[in-house]
């Protein structure tokens, strides 16, 4: 953020301040202001703007010369329905382009949403916002069509509506981006996009030559450079989540739905996915955004509403709110979201990292940690800093280097000897790496630590049980019985499974990849303390993390790794989100180890 | 501590101790339950269709019929609940007899033969083992592979000739139970295998690894288990077992010929499944597999008792499969149908189609 | 957040997009060449070993011969793109053949076609049966095919107890159809061949074949989005039972007597076998029909190019599987290489 004008970026882009969104009738924002290209795109300014039919075409507005389309400030039209709300953000006479009412829905015992309540209006970025729990992924399972609502009313244009499943919900122009896209890897781009929907030819076959066609011309109205004959094996979440985008288009969707896209996005590949949402909004399509990163949804949105408890507890214009508000809303109460303060002094050097190098991942990577010290891994998703740390731990593999811990080098073959030497690994994916979800929340726990449960080689049940009860309790982890699924838990608490599962092993390294990623905010603070403790008790800590917040909150020691390099360190006391975000996309120069 | 949305019920440290905690989900118990109850109409059918149905004999023959099946379906049961299958265990087998039969027939001395044959199926489990975990095939294409290899090694070996004259003393097996009793030796050896398989899949810390595996390879990856060391071990023990098994089926038979086994692998998995095993990995008993053993080769006996053409016992044992995977997925199909019929029912969707046209 | 973006870099005119996706198709298209190549330099082999190979009679034979494999491996291919199995193709087929064929001697003159008619409605309803299971129930298709496979060859096996069909009571016409040659090539094998093409045209070129690829490379998303999904299945399995069906009448053609143990004892994981030879993932999303045809063709080939090399025909079940675990080998080999190539584009895109 450019100190000197807190509402201009870095890159030149109003984007208003936090609080205000990017209200159409505001200050011409990206429209006026060249576009940053994002970094697929030609710099040439010589393209004509592909503009989406409803919008008067402007080719003559120079400053708006690049592809990535940017939505004219003038198009009012089914946009910008905020204009037309009352001064307190509460809607206005609009219709909105859909609308839930009071809804429910309860799986069994659990009542997943008690009255949620929500209205989408056209042209504009709604943000939907809310703690792990609170209701909001259910939300989006009744406007995808995959779950029917127990009561309340879904109005689709003004019209009651029931979706009896996912084709429905497309039908009523629906569409929703997950997290995760679902494609099929073993098709084309192009052939994802139209299944079930391929253009035809004489005698009902496949027009593949239309349907390439067509998807390019999709591509290109986004602004983005993919093969349709591409098959989608390999590509990256970004790439995905754009096919997606592009089959919602083709879908002639009025309601898109993103739900937390950005998560596994690099900060370049969130702004072509911002200037996608901009397109769409200009279209007149209305955006549900689902984050629960704040700074974003001060970004790119005009609305917002929170979620808590199953309920709606707040919905209105983003214009006037502050971050703080959101998280009072949407937590209850004020959060002290500082963490335990205390940088630590540290110990002796648990872990030497030399020279680690793997083709095509990391280059050269060299670092220590210390005990009683976190060290943050910055960078872009993408840097290489998961995969130097599963190289750490001996389930990738590496080609040069050497990894030491307490003086003993790890020949790095598989897990085993690092969990000998005392390393714990907290994956990135919870559902997938951290937890089998078959499995009750005790043998979750107990899993990495069967050895020293068991007596005469027959696991001992009572250990085990009192290893977790002790465990669960000293984590404050919220379950049912031991016993019980952990797929049952909340995404905080399962973290916490996952955490409790190493300390248990009393590891004095303990590598945390993404340690807070889809968790709730009071939990996430309660991460973040029990880390600054274990540090405080003497354990090494490397934490990898793309959320540069949490990152200056919790990291004594900064390190930023850039295309698989180790390009910049710095103390706490040095670091700032400029600082490591420049060094993360490779602006700064000269810091490098 | 705000309250939890997901878990409906208060934090309660309080969990049921012991073997509770270590027997996998509910159904599973209601399953082998349910099968034990068919283990036992199977056996009051069979008193009431044949008087000779508890005789010593008969148990005898029972044990004896199905003993390889049933000993081979112990290490699958460890395979497929780690989420692999192997359906080179017949042809393991027949490898195994092919072995005996030809290097007795070359004047070897027994004990040397045993160890060979070992060998041969230590050899062929590793095989199976490498190829799924290390250049990492799907268990499935690989077994097939293998399945062929295996009973084509037996077949170059022993080609069309037929091996018969075994001494007695190991023949016997066939004609005599362990120490006079009715109790044949393959029956006693499933016996004991039954109970090592059993402490070893629900008490050690290896059998908990299995069941990680089969429920989520990556996070027993990261939980440290080594998963590719386990599987492989697991292979081979399963080439071992399935050559014990061909030795046995072998003396049984008093021939060593290169069809021996020709076919069982199907027998052996459905014995599994039966036993309650899930298919996809991660769910499964060892009681239960026992039981399913019972209820196989219960059929099948009562069937031969009956006169009744015995190879169409193959009807209620498909019959009992199909039940073990449509009991536990119950409550979800009469939902699943309920939903359909209703979604019949419903007129179009309000909102016109927009060429989602499907024929 | 600071959102800082790197320098616009010069688009490489999507080069690297455009040769990524030529790379996955050279790929692909190598799979089904490259089997082509394989059994070309098979034959060749062993045609300059011993010309006799290549004689009129032997490639007959080998057509013929393998045609009813070809042709129940179109359907197995339906099924396995789908991500599903039919081990009960075995069964089917044999009591088809014998039901089928047994019609001759029961009703005087009936018309060829409407045997076959029956063997396809006979394979149908078992088809239909088991894809309503596997659809319906969402239950594993392994182990729904596997009960069925055991429930029709019990029923086979009650129906048939000792009797045979033999080859007296068949009209000649109906045992002449795999000696029927056009130009030297056997009619029979020219059918299937056509049959198959259709079949993958189809797969090719109609929503409801790319459909089933859909539903084989990712399930749950092809259930989000909107693919009838139980629908397809029932259709895959139906068909496949349907061919079966039909092969079971053209091996009663070939065979002429029929007993219990028609089809062979390892039939289903032959075809099997050939399906994944020829290219089809086991566990779906891709492959051809045609692929899986000319794997049938390789393992049929070899057993006949072994007899004529005087080879101990013992040798060739080890051979065919040794291959099937060669070719399973080389397609993971090759798309670990395709991967870790895909990657290192990527990487170099800045994404």
């Amino acid at each position: 953020m450019d100190p000197e004008d807190p509402g201009r970026g870095a890159d030149g882009r109003d984007r208003g301040r936090p609080g205000q969104g990017t209200t159409p009738d505001a200050t011409p924002t990206d429209a006026a202001q060249p576009t940053p290209t994002p970094p697929d795109l030609p710099p040439d300014a010589a393209q004509p703007t592909p503009r989406p039919p409803d919008l008067p075409t402007d080719a003559a507005r120079p400053e708006a010369a690049p592809p990535s389309p940017a939505p004219a400030p003038e198009a009012a039209g089914p946009a910008g329905n905020g204009d037309q709300d009352r001064a307190d953000g509460a809607p206005g006479t609009a219709v909105p382009l859909l609308s839930l009412r009071g809804a429910a829905k309860s799986f069994g015992a659990v009542h997943a949403i008690v009255d949620a309540s929500i209205d989408l209006y056209g042209g504009e970025v709604h943000a939907l916002v809310g703690e792990n729990g609170a209701g909001k992924s259910t939300l989006v399972k009744i406007l995808a069509g995959v779950h029917r609502p127990d009561s309340g009313q879904l109005l689709v244009n003004g019209t009651p509506t029931v979706l009896h499943g996912p084709a429905a919900a497309q039908d009523a122009g629906i569409a929703v981006i997950y997290q995760e896209p679902t494609l099929f890897p073993d098709l084309t781009a192009a052939e994802n996009i139209f299944m079930g929907r391929q253009p035809l030819r004489r005698g009902r076959r496949i027009d593949a030559r239309r349907m390439r066609a067509q998807a390019r011309a999709l591509f290109e109205r986004l602004g983005v450079r993919l093969d349709p004959g591409r098959i989608c094996r390999g590509l990256s979440i970004a790439d995905q989540q754009i096919i997606e985008i592009a089959k919602a288009l083709s879908l002639e969707a009025r309601i898109i739905v993103m739900d937390e896209p950005t998560a596994a996005l690099s900060a370049a590949e969130v702004a072509r996915l911002f200037d996608v949402a901009a397109t769409l909004r200009a279209s007149g399509a209305a955006v549900l955004f689902i984050s629960h990163r704040l700074e974003e949804v001060f970004e790119i949105c005009q609305r917002v509403t929170v979620m808590r408890d199953g309920r709606q507890v707040l919905s209105r214009k983003l214009a006037g709110l502050t971050a703080d508000d959101l998280v009072r809303a949407m937590v209850g109460r004020q959060l002290d979201d500082r963490a335990a303060d205390g940088h630590h002094t540290p110990g002796d050097v648990v872990l030497r990292v030399e020279r680690l190098t793997r083709e095509g991942v990391f280059t050269d990577v060299s670092f220590d940690v210390r005990a009683g010290e976190i060290v943050a891994f910055a960078g872009l998703v993408g840097s290489g800093r998961s995969e130097v740390a599963r190289a750490i731990f001996g389930i990738d593999h590496y080609d040069a280097g050497s990894v030491t811990v307490r003086g003993r080098p790890l020949r790095g073959s598989s897990p085993t000897g690092a969990m000998a030497a005392g390393v714990g690994f907290v994956p990135e994916d919870r559902r997938q790496q951290g937890l089998v979800m078959d499995m009750s929340v005790q043998q979750n726990m107990a899993l990495a630590s069967l050895g020293r449960l068991r007596r005469a080689g027959i696991i001992s049940s009572k250990s085990e049980r009192n290893f977790a009860a002790d465990w669960a309790l000293r984590l404050r982890i919220k379950f049912g019985r031991l016993t019980d699924p952990v797929s049952q838990l909340s995404g905080g608490n399962q973290q916490k499974v996952v955490l409790a599962k190493w300390l248990g092993r009393q590891p004095s390294l303990l590598i945390v990849d993404e340690p807070t990623r889809g968790i709730d905010i009071a939990t996430k603070a309660e991460v973040h303390r029990l880390l600054s403790q274990l540090a405080g008790n003497g354990v090494a800590i490397l934490m990898i993390s793309s959320e540069l917040p949490e990152v200056l909150r919790v990291g004594d020691r900064i390190l930023v790794m850039r295309e698989g390099r180790l390009v910049a360190e710095y103390p706490h006391s040095e670091a700032s989100e400029e600082t490591i975000m420049s060094a993360a996309t490779g602006q700064l120069q000269g810091q490098a180890r | 501590m705000e309250p939890d949305r997901d878990t409906s019920l208060a934090a309660t440290v309080d969990a049921p101790v012991g073997w509770r905690s270590r027997i996998p989900a509910r159904n599973m118990l209601r399953w082998e339950t349910g099968l034990g109850i068919v283990v036992l109409a199977i056996g009051v059918l069979g008193v009431s269709t044949s008087s000779e149905f508890l005789t010593g004999t008969n148990i005898f023959n029972l044990g004896l019929q199905s003993g390889e099946i049933a000993i081979m379906a112990l290490p699958m049961t460890l395979i497929i609940i780690s989420g692999e299958i192997d359906l080179s265990v017949a042809s393991i087998m027949g490898m195994a007899s092919a072995v005996l039969g030809y290097l007795f027939a070359k004047g070897w001395p027994m004990p040397a033969i045993f160890v060979v044959v070992l060998l041969v199926g230590v050899a062929a489990g590793a095989i199976n083992g490498l190829l799924i975990t290390r250049v990492g095939l799907p268990s499935l294409a690989v077994t097939i592979g293998t399945l062929g290899l295996y009973r084509g090694v037996a077949n170059i070996i022993l080609g069309p000739n037929t091996i018969s004259n075994f001494p007695t003393a190991y023949t016997n097996l066939g004609v005599n139970g362990v120490l006079g009793t009715n109790l044949s030796f393959s029956a006693a050896i499933f016996i004991v295998l039954a109970v090592i398989f059993g402490v070893v899949l629900h008490f050690t810390p290896v059998g908990r690894s299995i069941y990680a595996m089969g429920a989520s390879p990556e996070a027993a990856t990261f939980a440290g288990i080594r998963v590719k060391r386990i599987k492989t071990l697991l292979y081979i023990t399963s080439g071992v077992i399935c050559s014990l098994a061909g030795v046995l089926l072998t003396f049984r038979l008093s021939t060593a010929v290169n069809t021996n086994g020709l076919g069982l692998e199907l027998d052996v998995v459905a014995v599994v499944l039966l036993g309650g095993v899930s298919i996809f990995g991660g769910k499964g008993t060892i009681v239960g597999v026992v039981l399913g053993v019972l209820a196989f080769a219960g059929i099948s006996n009562a069937l031969l008792l009956t006169n009744f053409n015995q190879e169409a016992a193959s009807i209620p044992v498909g019959i009992l499969l199909l039940i073990s995977v449509f009991v536990p997925n119950m409550a979800q199909l009469t939902r699943r149908l309920r939903d359909a019929v209703t979604r019949r029912r419903h007129a179009a969707p309000p909102a016109p189609a927009m060429g989602s046209g499907h024929d | 957040m600071s959102t800082t973006l790197a320098p616009p870099r010069e688009p490489p005119e999507a080069p690297a997009d455009l040769s990524s996706r030529r790379l996955t198709e050279r790929v692909f298209r190598v799979r089904e060449t490259g089997i082509i190549a394989v059994l070309g330099l098979f034959v060749l082999i062993t045609a300059v070993i011993q010309p006799r190979f290549v004689s009129s009679s032997n490639i007959q034979f080998i057509l013929v011969d393998t045609s009813v494999y070809a042709l129940v491996a179109l359907g197995e291919t339906m099924v396995i793109i789908s991500r599903n199995v039919d081990l009960s193709v075995q069964s089917v087929l044999a009591l088809s053949a014998y039901l089928s064929a047994g019609l001759f001697g029961h009703v005087h003159g009936i018309p060829i076609p409407v045997v076959f008619l029956v063997g396809f409605g006979i394979g149908v309803a078992f088809g239909a049966a088991n894809g309503l299971m596997v659809s319906l129930g969402r239950v594993p298709s392994l182990v729904v095919t596997l009960a069925t496979l055991y429930i029709i060859q019990g029923i086979d096996i009650l129906i048939v107890g000792g009797n045979e069909v033999v080859a007296s009571s068949l009209p000649s016409g109906f045992t002449a159809i795999p000696n029927v040659t056009v130009l030297g090539i056997p009619w029979l094998a020219i059918a299937v061949a056509a049959v198959i093409g259709i079949g993958a045209y189809y797969l090719r070129t109609f929503r409801s074949g790319r459909e089933l690829y859909a539903i084989g490379s990712n399930p749950e998303g092809a259930q989000l989005a909107g693919i009838p999904v139980a629908r397809r299945v029932f259709t895959a399995f139906t068909l496949c039972g349907g061919i079966a069906g039909v092969g079971g009448v053209l091996w009663a053609a070939q065979y002429q007597t029929i007993n219990t143990s028609a089809g062979g004892n390892n039939f289903s994981l032959i075809v099997i076998a050939s399906v994944v030879v020829g290219g089809v993932a086991i566990f779906g999303g891709s492959g051809s029909p045609v692929g899986a045809a000319i794997g049938a063709l390789l393992l049929g080939t070899i057993n006949v190019a072994l007899d004529v090399l005087g080879i101990s025909s013992f040798w060739d079940q080890a051979i065919a599987g040794f291959l099937l675990l060669v070719a399973i080998t080389l397609d993971r080999l090759i798309s670990l290489r395709l991967a870790a190539a895909l990657r290192k584009r990527s990487a170099h895109d800045g994404t």
